[in-house]
């Protein structure tokens, strides 16, 4: 047994392997991208088949089929990405699994880095399977081996749901080094089993739906469901997830008060409840995201005609949005007990206000070039620049502010061809990362050209998913099991598909990067333009630019590109070389040609 | 009781291994930890934290407001975003040197960070101001400053742990060929913290 300090997403990891996990496969996001690069570091022997797999629901599915194998299977992605895979994970559900299947999503409230605030508890119980919600990294390694267990036990996927301080924060775990994946017995045909009829489906809900409230019974005496205290004031506080963390902060070992923790919102163990809420009259739910507990607790008063109330989101007494802060719910919770808390102190000095320092594309990312390359083009011409998930969204800032639109992974290239239907005059431009094309991009550009779109599809290739880590895909030409492998053209793809005008040109010739887009632009019908050129986070810069005498102060580099490298001191300006890279974008818009690059 | 360090920076200064460090020392003792990092989109020249937790009662992955016993920030101005997490009479450790903000070349609002450490002389009583660039110069980089500026908590009698824990942290957790130039650092770090006691 080695005992190691890792983050939640290592836990995770370590959990599903000391579980004996035979597959694990997801896509790339965040919070929730470390679990597969953990077990890929550690695969001894590549005894588990590890991959990034081209999007979520390939993943499901990918796992879905070695499980009905018997195989034990991981799957991670950020729940967002739970949507993606939803149709595999739907249907699933009824079909059941053989080999446990653990589902991990995690749930970004906040949201810090995620454009939606959804909540993978609600999932599961639109899905009608357990899910496991931890409180902590420690919690996180155990639990996600106990999710293996009930997934065999009930023949049926599981979700975990970590939120991103769980996966985020680090904590010291001790864990079996030496793990070894299952045995996996094999697939046994069994078309009665595995093939989904709506007869099949029929049978398997009435089954799920018996089923559930069994698991409900079983979750109850689960060990991470837990009570502690008395109801000395007829309260209690009932809390989940982080949530829980936040309030064991301010009631700690107190015992004169009730705090009950719910670490398998889904099916609710019913039976812990009723007893953990023996002698309450008043309960305060705390948790993030919706008011999922909350709303479950109220069903289950209702049903069991029980006098007690319910305070939490719905009530005002906890926010609707945003994550929970320790100092917040220790504020409810003082409230709530009726008991005063030290209050902020009035700041008797003004506090300056500290500078915003909103996320910007790094000293010599290719896409910024990418970016100002399309606007110089189309400049003084009436175009809308579709964007979409990934490093490139942050093309937004000024002064590039090159990004009208971003939803969700591949919806720039759809959307584009939507705008393009209200407006043909207007010329289209949808840019889409090289992960992101793989993930979701081709099925938007078949769409486009099936139907006619004008528009043009920059791909900007840097060889990466470079937001989530820098992870491998199909055309980086190397995978997670560590083999070199055939990379996958964007060019070839594109050109099979059946567009004529297929570009490629390096964005930080900004002379050649602007005629390609030049040529696009008059054409009718799906162009695009591959902007390839490597992630600078990937290599060591070779060059820098410097300032030379020549430099009149115009500015023009600041106003133009936005380069944190380039910044100004005593009103001159100045290239700060340790983080230069010598892209010379900058050198390119200078008018004076004042800024020369120069060996490292 | 637990024992609360944050650290504060921007994206890209090193505050990552430094928090690495803390945990380890810590760990090293026997004591219970967690930390906490800032991870994702704010890494491309956002604000980031690391909070580090020491205490067996120590459940929230960040610092309740009002609870760090220690703020080590890499620019003034993390320092005053952060400082509603300082406990009163907490100590805060801040290199003077500012990172402007690429939009402050775009719309110049004056930010200097001289405001910011004469903001924070004039209100913490236990404060260390350092130059990230004089205290790593006889380093040959201001790269070092995240593991030296350990040494000036440490020599500061701001932490919990001896320089020995923090030392021995370093051979562990640094890679081999970085391993002397950090104990330097370190060890350097502890000299000018003394002098700032």
């Amino acid at each position: 047994m080695k005992k190691e300090y890792v983050m939640g997403n290592q836990a995770i990891a370590l959990g599903a392997m000391a579980a004996g996990v035979n597959l694990a496969c997801g896509y790339p996001g965040t919070p929730s991208s470390e679990i597969v690069d953990t077990i890929a570091k550690r695969n001894k022997d590549k005894a588990i088949h590890v991959e990034w797999s081209i999007n979520e629901k390939a993943a499901m599915e990918v796992a879905a089929g070695a499980s009905y194998a018997g195989a034990r299977c991981l799957v991670t992605m950020k729940m967002m990405g739970l949507n993606v895979s939803s149709d595999a994970l739907m249907s699933l559900a009824y079909v059941g699994v053989e080999g446990g299947l653990v589902v991990v999503s995690a749930d970004d409230p906040g949201p810090i880095s995620s454009q939606t605030e959804q909540d993978t508890r609600l999932f599961a119980k639109y899905c009608r399977i357990p899910v496991f919600d931890p409180a902590s990294v420690e919690e996180a390694y155990e639990m996600i081996q106990d999710a293996f267990e009930y997934s065999e036990k009930y023949k049926t996927p599981v979700l975990f749901r970590p939120t991103t301080r769980i996966d985020h924060a680090y904590g010291s775990i001790t864990y079996d080094e030496n793990a070894k994946p299952k045995e996996v017995p094999g697939f046994v045909k069994n078309s009665k089993r595995f093939v989904i009829f709506p007869r099949l489906s029929r049978m398997n809900h009435e089954m799920i739906e018996k089923r559930n409230p069994a698991i409900g019974d079983d979750f109850s005496d689960y060990k991470f469901n837990t009570v502690q205290g008395k109801a000395v004031n007829k309260k209690a506080v009932l809390a989940g997830g982080a949530g829980y963390a936040y309030a064991k902060e301010y009631i700690q070992d107190r015992e004169d008060v009730v705090l009950v923790r719910v670490a398998t919102p889904h099916p609710l163990p019913e039976k812990f409840l009723i007893k953990a809420l023996e002698g309450v009259e008043e309960v305060l739910v705390v948790e993030e995201l919706f008011p999922y507990l909350e709303e479950e607790l109220l069903q289950l008063i209702g049903k069991k005609q029980l006098k007690i109330k319910v305070l939490g989101k719905h009530t005002g007494n906890s926010p609707l949005a945003g994550e929970n802060t320790a100092e917040g719910v220790a504020a409810e919770i003082a409230k709530f007990l009726g008991e005063t808390i030290e209050e902020n102190k009035a700041n008797t000095s003004e506090v300056p206000t500290p500078p915003m320092r909103p996320p910007v594309l790094c000293a010599g990312c290719p896409h910024r070039a990418s970016f100002y390359a399309v606007k110089q083009a189309m400049k003084g011409r009436k175009a809308n620049f579709s964007g979409d998930i990934g490093c490139y969204t942050l093309g937004n800032a000024m002064p590039l502010d090159m990004v009208d639109t971003c939803l969700c992974m591949g919806a720039g290239i759809t959307m584009a061809q939507g705008l393009h239907w209200t407006d043909e005059e207007t010329v289209n431009f949808a840019f889409v990362g090289d992960s992101t094309f793989f993930a979701s991009g081709m099925t938007g550009i078949a769409n486009a050209i099936y139907n006619e779109a004008d528009m043009i599809l920059c791909v900007l290739d840097n060889s990466t998913t470079a937001m989530t880590g820098h992870q491998p895909h199909p055309g980086t030409g190397m995978n997670m099991m560590g083999d070199v492998v055939n990379k996958i053209s964007i060019e070839k793809i594109l050109l099979g598909m059946g567009i004529e005008k297929v570009l490629t040109v390096n964005p930080l010739n900004l002379e050649e990067a602007k005629k390609a887009i030049g040529e696009c632009a008059d054409a009718k019908g799906v162009k695009a333009i591959i902007f390839k050129s490597p992630c600078v986070a990937l290599f060591k810069p070779t060059e820098k630019c410097v300032i030379t005498d020549k430099c009149i102060g115009c500015k023009k580099c600041i106003r133009e590109i936005g380069c944190p490298a380039i910044s100004t001191e005593d009103n001159k300006v100045i290239i700060d070389t340790s983080m230069c890279t010598g892209c010379s974008l900058c050198a390119q818009v200078c008018p004076m040609g004042a800024i020369e690059k120069e060996v490292r | 009781m637990s024992y609360n360090i944050l650290l504060c920076g921007v994206g890209g200064q090193g505050t990552v291994l430094a928090s690495k460090l803390l945990a380890a020392a810590a760990e090293k003792k026997g004591e219970t930890v967690h930390s906490a990092e800032t991870i994702g989109m704010a890494q491309r020249g956002g604000p980031v934290t690391s909070h580090v937790r020491i205490g067996k009662d120590a459940y929230s992955p960040l610092i309740p407001k009002k609870c760090a016993d220690l703020i080590i920030a890499f620019e003034p101005s993390e320092a005053v975003r952060n400082l509603d997490y300082l406990k009163d009479g907490g100590a805060v450790i801040t290199n003077e040197i500012c990172l402007k903000p690429v939009t402050e070349s775009l719309n110049p609002t004056g930010y200097d960070g001289k405001e910011m450490t004469e903001y924070l002389k004039k209100t913490i009583g236990n404060l260390v101001v350092l130059n990230a660039d004089e205290l790593c110069a006889e380093l040959g980089s201001s790269k070092f400053f995240n593991v030296a500026v350990l040494g000036v908590a440490k020599g500061a009698g701001f932490l919990p742990f001896s320089e020995e824990d923090l030392l021995s942290t370093i051979e562990t957790s640094v890679k081999a060929n970085f391993v002397e130039v950090n104990k330097k650092a370190f060890l350097h770090g502890v000299e000018v913290g003394k002098n700032n006691k």
